[in-house]
C-alpha cells in the first residue's frame, strides 16, 4: 500500500473514532470520507491482492450477503462483511480498512446498485451476484433499464465470475457481457419493469418459466430452483435459510452457487443458511410490552410483493409504516403499485410520516386502517395484541431498530 | 344528472406494462371507486401492449413511463387507434409521458424528434436535466381547487394556440414553459402530476368522471382531505 493511502487510512480512522466519542454515529463511513478526500484511489489499493465477492441488486441485497458470508465462513474462510448496509465506496473503504478486514482472507461486500459499476474496476476477478432490478427510489435513480445498461458495460471491461438471476430480463442484459456467467432461474414475481426489453424497447413474450425478444435477448440457460429445491446438474439439494418467505430461497440459490464458485462444498453452502435469522434487525422478532412484533423491511413495490405473499397466510394485525425522506425517496406514488387490495379483512394500521398517503391507498384499496401518528412502540403497546408484524421502509425501519435499542 | 346508464363506466388503463412507471395506475383505481362508492357501477379494463384498444372505453387513462417504452407505446397507440377514441368522445387522462405522447412531437431516447399522436397541440423538447419534486398548480379552468402532485421529467411542453393549460404553477415546474402546467383540450386532460394525481385530488377526479356521468355528490373522506392538506402544507411553507 502506498505511503498516501496509509496515512489517509489512518487519518480516517482517527476521525471515524472522534465522531463515536462525540456521539455522531459509528463514525467508521465519515472516517472513510476523510481517507477518500486525501487518497481517492484508497479503494484499489485496499482491494489489492483479496478475494472478493460482491452482491448488487434492488431488492435482498443485505439478506443475500449475509447468506453468502455465512456459507463461505462454513467453507472455512475468515470473512469481512458490510452487512450493516453502508454499500457505497466510503462503506467498502470503512469495511476494507478495519481491522476486522485486515484478518479476513476473503471480503463479502453488499454493494448499491447504482455504485457497481464505479466500484467494480478496483477488484481483480471477483464473484459478482446480481440479484434482481426494479423501480426504487425513482427522483434520485431515473430510469432503471440505465442501470442495467451500466452494469452491462462495467462487466464487459474486466474479468468476474458471474452468479446471476435468469429470470430477470434487465439482470440477463446487465450480465450478458460478462466473461463467466452463471445464471440461476429463481423467479422474478414483479414483472412491471421487465415487460419492455432493456436491449431494444420491444414487449418481452413470456411462456412458462421461458422469456424472450424478437431482437434476440432470451432467457439464457440456467441451474434451476424448483419450489425449495436447487437441481445442479445430478444433485438435487433442498434449502431452507433461517429469515422467512419464497424470495428468501430464490436469495439462498443465489448465494449457494456463488460460495461454490468461491470453493465452498455445496453441502456446506447448504447446511450453513439455516445460521442467518435476521439480518440488520430484518425478520427479527422483538417484545414490546405483551407483543411479539416481528419487524420486516419493504421500500419498493418488488419488496412489498413479496412481503405480501408472505404474510398473507396468516391473520396478524399489521402496522405498515411508511417515510418518503431522501434515503426513502421523496415519492410515495409507488405504493399504488402494490397490492394492496390483499389485505383486505385484515387489522391494519398506517403509521409513519407518510401514513396519510398509505392511508388513502389502503381506503381505495377498501382495507380498513387506523392512523398513528404518534410512535410506532407506543402504538404496539396501546394495540395490546399477542402478536404483530410490522412492515416498515427504510428510514422508517432504521427510527424503530434504534427505539427498541433504545429502550432496551 | 343524465339517465341511468344500462352498463357499468368503463375506465381502460392503456399499457400499464410500458406507462406505469409512477404508480399512475392507481388513477384507474379512483376514479373506478369513486364511481362504486356513489353506487354507480363501473370496472377498470387493463390493456397490454399487445392487445386492440376496447371500444367503446368511456375513459382511457395513460401514465408516465421511460424513454424507450415512451416510444414504442407511441408506435402502438398510433396503430390502436387512440384517436378515434377521442373523436367518439372518450375522455382520456394522461399523465407525464402520456401527455407527452398526446402532443405534436417529442424528443426520443434515441434524441432524435419524434412525432406524437397529434392529438393535443402541444410539444415536448428535453431541459437537459429532470425536475423533480412536490408541484402545486393553481387550477385556471373548471373552478378546481388548488392541485397537489410530485413531479418527476426532463420535458419542456409548450402548447399551442389549440390548448389550454389546466393551470399557474405555484411550486415546482409544471409544463417548464410560461410559467403554466398540464393540457386542456375538450375532453382531453393531461398533468405532470404524479401522487397518483386523482389520489391527491379528487376534485380533479370527479370533475373528469362528471363528464361521463354527470354531476356527482360529493364524498366526505376525512383521510384524503388530510392528504391534501399536509402535502400543501408542506410544499407551500
Amino acid at each position: 500500500m502506498r505511503r498516501r493511502t496509509r496515512i489517509a487510512a489512518a487519518l480516517g480512522g482517527v476521525t471515524g473514532a472522534t465522531s463515536r466519542l462525540v456521539g455522531r454515529g459509528g463514525g467508521s463511513v465519515i472516517g472513510a470520507k476523510v481517507t477518500l478526500a486525501i487518497a481517492p484511489r484508497a479503494l484499489d489499493e485496499l482491494a489489492a491482492g483479496r478475494r472478493i465477492a460482491v452482491v448488487s441488486g434492488t431488492n435482498g441485497k443485505s439478506t443475500t450477503t449475509a447468506l453468502l458470508a455465512a456459507a463461505c465462513a462454513a467453507g472455512g474462510s475468515t470473512v469481512a462483511s458490510n452487512i450493516e448496509g453502508a454499500n457505497l465506496r466510503s462503506g467498502i473503504v470503512a469495511l476494507l480498512s478495519s481491522r476486522r478486514a485486515r484478518n479476513a482472507d476473503l471480503a463479502v461486500l453488499e454493494i448499491d446498485e447504482l455504485a457497481l459499476p464505479s466500484l467494480l474496476p478496483s477488484f481483480t476477478a471477483p464473484v459478482v451476484v446480481l440479484l434482481n432490478l426494479s423501480r426504487d427510489q425513482l427522483d434520485r435513480f431515473g430510469e432503471v433499464r440505465t442501470v442495467a445498461a451500466e452494469w452491462r458495460r462495467a462487466l464487459g471491461a474486466q474479468p468476474a465470475a458471474v452468479v446471476a438471476n435468469a429470470d430477470d430480463p434487465l439482470v440477463v442484459y446487465g450480465a450478458g457481457t460478462a466473461s463467466d456467467v452463471t445464471y440461476v432461474g429463481v423467479g422474478l414475481r414483479w414483472q412491471q419493469d421487465a415487460a419492455s426489453c432493456p436491449n431494444c424497447g420491444r414487449p418481452i413474450r413470456h411462456e412458462g418459466r421461458d422469456w424472450w425478444c424478437e431482437c434476440g435477448l432470451r432467457r439464457p440457460v440456467a441451474v434451476e430452483l424448483e419450489g425449495d429445491e436447487l437441481v445442479m446438474g445430478d444433485e438435487r439439494v433442498a434449502l431452507h435459510p433461517g429469515v422467512p418467505g419464497h424470495h428468501n430461497v430464490g436469495n439462498a440459490a443465489l448465494a449457494v452457487v456463488a460460495a461454490t464458485k468461491l470453493g465452498v462444498p455445496l453441502a456446506v453452502a447448504v447446511d450453513a443458511l439455516g445460521q442467518v435469522t435476521s439480518v440488520a434487525g430484518r425478520y427479527q422478532t422483538i417484545t414490546v410490552g405483551s407483543t411479539r412484533a416481528r419487524l420486516l423491511l419493504a421500500k419498493n413495490p418488488a419488496g412489498w410483493g413479496e412481503l405480501l405473499t408472505m404474510i398473507e397466510g396468516d391473520d396478524r394485525p399489521l402496522v405498515l409504516a411508511i417515510n418518503a425522506r431522501i434515503a426513502d425517496g421523496r415519492d410515495p406514488s409507488w405504493l399504488w403499485d402494490v397490492e394492496f387490495e390483499r389485505l383486505q379483512g385484515r387489522t391494519v394500521v398506517a403509521a409513519g410520516e407518510r401514513a396519510a398517503d398509505l392511508a388513502v391507498r389502503l381506503r381505495y384499496a377498501e382495507v380498513v386502517c387506523d392512523v398513528w401518528d404518534d410512535s410506532i412502540l407506543d402504538g404496539i403497546e396501546r394495540l395490546g395484541v399477542p402478536e404483530v408484524d410490522v412492515v416498515a421502509n427504510y428510514t422508517v425501519f432504521a427510527d424503530v431498530v434504534r427505539a427498541v435499542s433504545a429502550r432496551a | 344528472m343524465t339517465a341511468p346508464r344500462a352498463s357499468a363506466v368503463r375506465v381502460a388503463l392503456v399499457f400499464p406494462e410500458l406507462l406505469g412507471t409512477y404508480g399512475d395506475g392507481g388513477n384507474a383505481v379512483v376514479l373506478a371507486q369513486r364511481l362504486r362508492w356513489r353506487g354507480i357501477p363501473a370496472e377498470i379494463v387493463r390493456v397490454g401492449m399487445d392487445d386492440p384498444l376496447p371500444d367503446g372505453s368511456d375513459i382511457y387513462v395513460l401514465g408516465g413511463g421511460e424513454d424507450a417504452p415512451q416510444t414504442f407505446a407511441t408506435a402502438r397507440l398510433a396503430e390502436v387507434g387512440l384517436a378515434r377514441a377521442v373523436d367518439a368522445g372518450a375522455v382520456v387522462f394522461a399523465v407525464c409521458a402520456g401527455l407527452q405522447i398526446l402532443g405534436q412531437s417529442f424528443t426520443g431516447s434515441d434524441g432524435r424528434q419524434q412525432a406524437g399522436l397529434g392529438i393535443v397541440d402541444c410539444a415536448t423538447h428535453p431541459k437537459g436535466e429532470r425536475q423533480i419534486g412536490e408541484l402545486v398548480v393553481e387550477p385556471t379552468a373548471f373552478g378546481l381547487p388548488l392541485l397537489t402532485g410530485f413531479e418527476n421529467h426532463g420535458g419542456i411542453t409548450e402548447l399551442g394556440p389549440g390548448a389550454e393549460p389546466l393551470g399557474r404553477v405555484r411550486v415546482g415546474h409544471g409544463n417548464g414553459a410560461a410559467g403554466v402546467e398540464g393540457v386542456v383540450s375538450g375532453r382531453v386532460l393531461g398533468t405532470y402530476l404524479h401522487g397518483p394525481a386523482l389520489a391527491r385530488n379528487p376534485a380533479l377526479a370527479d370533475l373528469l368522471l362528471s363528464w361521463v356521468v354527470g354531476p356527482l355528490e360529493p364524498l366526505d373522506e376525512p383521510l384524503i382531505d388530510r392528504l391534501r392538506s399536509e402535502r400543501l402544507e408542506a410544499a407551500l411553507r
